[in-house]
């Protein structure tokens, strides 16, 4: 659905986005990750269609977003890092006015500004002014305002920031209840936003491609070791010795009360362990796979440390 | 054309839903009707003197005496007024961040430019409207010619859409709608009076400063003649100044 090619954009000497290739499929929510000054708005607003690229290419749908803008803006929705709220209106009018400057026909207005109002929980405050609402409300407004013509491509940049912990859960709800119907790209630095909501990730530092791919897919191509997380009920110390001799075992660490076994990738050794366990009646509690988490994966990419 | 005026109906709503609208007609009719008031009290001072003679008094005009320097009075509140209008069209929705909106909409930034410029354009319409109520008293206890009168009115018009299109060009500049008002007071102040040159300049400079000048233009069409020349200079300063705004809007995008 979304495809940027070699995508580069420079102002003047600094490169702000170099040789950026990813590829979104439809229905699919997609986690645009990177430091501060990575070149997530910087590619957002080049998918949008509000800066021009220095080179390559990106195409949403089957529109090519330098040669068709107008087509593309016609089946995506955008909501910018600052909110592109006019204070002055209320909810409603503001919603009107977008609905008619997307071009929406004036008899199916009045319907799509009540379904996006309806959608992004609006009811409350439509007829305040916008000035008057809470942050919240605001970033519901825009939420609203990039999905009012109903668009195949949502691009969010920052959809959460700036909210209080229960509303960041509600804007997120509201984002994945609306996968399928549409493709969406958000940008964030919130990591736990992205194993929350996101089907894949781009991460991109300085400009650069460092990752892309699903969750699963980078965990599994990042990881370089396998492991579970055992509890056992009593004897904890003699259960990490007899783990050691567990053949294919290469650590056994006791943090707190759980121990951490690891082996080798390509191997299941959960069996053993839990028969072991079992046999020696040391009392199972849990056995977990060790996950690599988001922060872990994302640090790990940053940094640099393995060539993707 | 449904997409000029869905921006345009957009502005007209910032103008009347805020006081800005409010404020700029009522004291541009009040300073109007100060100055007719101070014209039709001369023009009645003069006639009672000159009614003994009968010769001087079939020299007075009301379209010399009333008319003609109430245009150049309106013409010179138009020039301190319409910065005031225009001066936040374009850097308020840079300031507050929603030119993204307007710029990822299949708005196109002419039928954006071309909305703003007509809806300033309403507000000065309405502003000139309203002075007509004047003309009621003149028409009603005296007899000025109707054709001078509706070609001032014209000059003014047009003028002041040059005078719109020039405050859009420096609002497009900046996000700070001051700056944005004091440039174009500057512009327009230069552009008035730039003719003065010309009394020093020779040989062709002397006709090109004369040209550029509005105010040469504008003393033709108060004296009620109505010349292409004048029509072609003001159209093509509007035309230049919305020409330069979608420049400069396009250049930014590119930068």
């Amino acid at each position: 659905m979304i495809a940027v090619e070699h995508l580069t954009k420079k102002y003047g000497d600094l490169l702000a986005v170099s040789d950026l290739s990813f590829k979104v499929e439809k229905g699919k929510i997609w986690g645009f990750l990177g430091p501060n000054a990575a070149g997530k708005t910087t590619t957002m607003r080049i998918l949008t269609g509000y800066l021009p690229a220095t080179d390559g290419k990106a195409s949403i749908g089957k529109f090519d977003v330098f040669e068709q803008p107008n087509e593309v803006k016609q089946i995506m929705g955008y909501l910018p890092e600052v909110l592109p709220l006019y204070p002055d209106m209320t909810v409603t009018e503001y919603l009107n006015f977008v609905a008619s400057i997307k071009k929406i026909p004036s008899a199916k207005k009045k319907e799509a500004v009540g379904k996006a109002i309806k959608v992004s929980g609006l009811d409350q405050v439509k007829g305040r002014l916008i000035k008057n609402i809470s942050r919240g409300f605001k970033q519901r407004v825009g939420i609203a305002q990039a999905l009012v013509h109903d668009p195949q491509v949502l691009i969010l940049d920052e959809p959460t920031i700036g909210l209080d912990p229960a509303q960041i859960i509600e804007i997120r709800q509201l984002i994945k209840s609306l996968k399928g119907e549409h493709t969406i790209i958000l940008s964030t630095h919130i990591l736990a936003e992205v194993t929350q909501t996101c089907d894949g990730v781009v991460i991109i530092k300085e400009g650069k491609l460092m990752a892309s791919g699903s969750l699963e897919e980078l965990t599994a191509s990042f990881r370089t070791k396998e492991g579970a997380i055992v509890k056992v009920r009593k004897g904890i110390q003699d259960a990490a010795v007899l783990l050691r001799t567990v053949p294919g075992v290469e650590k056994v660490n006791r943090e707190d009360n759980e121990l951490k076994v690891e082996w080798k990738p390509g191997q299941d050794l959960r069996d053993d362990i839990a028969k072991l366990i079992l046999d020696r009646q040391f009392g199972l509690l849990e056995l977990r796979p060790m996950a690599m988490s988001i922060e872990e994966l994302y640090l790990k990419i940053i940094s640099g440390d393995v060539e993707p | 054309m449904n997409n000029i005026w869905v921006v345009t109906k957009k502005e007209l709503r910032a103008y009347f839903t805020s006081p800005i609208a409010y404020v700029v007609i009522t004291v541009f009719l009040l300073l109007v009707g100060f100055f007719f008031y101070s014209m039709v009290w001369w023009f009645n001072n003069q006639s009672m003197q000159m009614a003994q003679n009968q010769y001087y008094y079939q020299q007075l005009n009301i379209n010399q005496m009333v008319y003609n320097p109430l245009f150049h009075n309106i013409s010179i509140i138009l020039l301190l007024m319409l910065p005031l209008l225009t001066m936040r069209l374009f850097a308020e929705e840079k300031k507050i961040g929603t030119e993204e909106l307007l710029y990822t909409s299949p708005l196109s930034i002419s039928q954006i430019i071309l909305g703003k410029f007509l809806a300033s354009l309403i507000v000065l319409l309405a502003m000139l409207a309203l002075t007509g109520f004047l003309s009621i008293f003149t028409f009603l206890y005296g007899n000025p010619e109707v054709v001078p009168v509706l070609n001032g009115y014209l000059g003014l018009f047009l003028m002041g859409a040059a005078f719109i299109a020039i405050g859009i060009f420096f609002s497009s500049l900046t996000e700070n709608q001051i700056v944005s008002a004091i440039l174009t007071f500057g512009a327009l102040l230069l552009f008035w009076i730039i003719n003065w040159a010309s009394y020093s300049a020779s040989g062709i400079w002397k006709d090109v400063l004369n040209y550029v000048s509005f105010l040469q233009h504008f003393d033709n069409m108060t004296q009620g003649i109505l010349d292409t020349t004048d029509l072609v200079y003001y159209v093509s300063f509007s035309f230049l100044g919305l020409f330069l705004t979608h420049s400069v809007i396009q250049s930014k995008r590119w930068r």
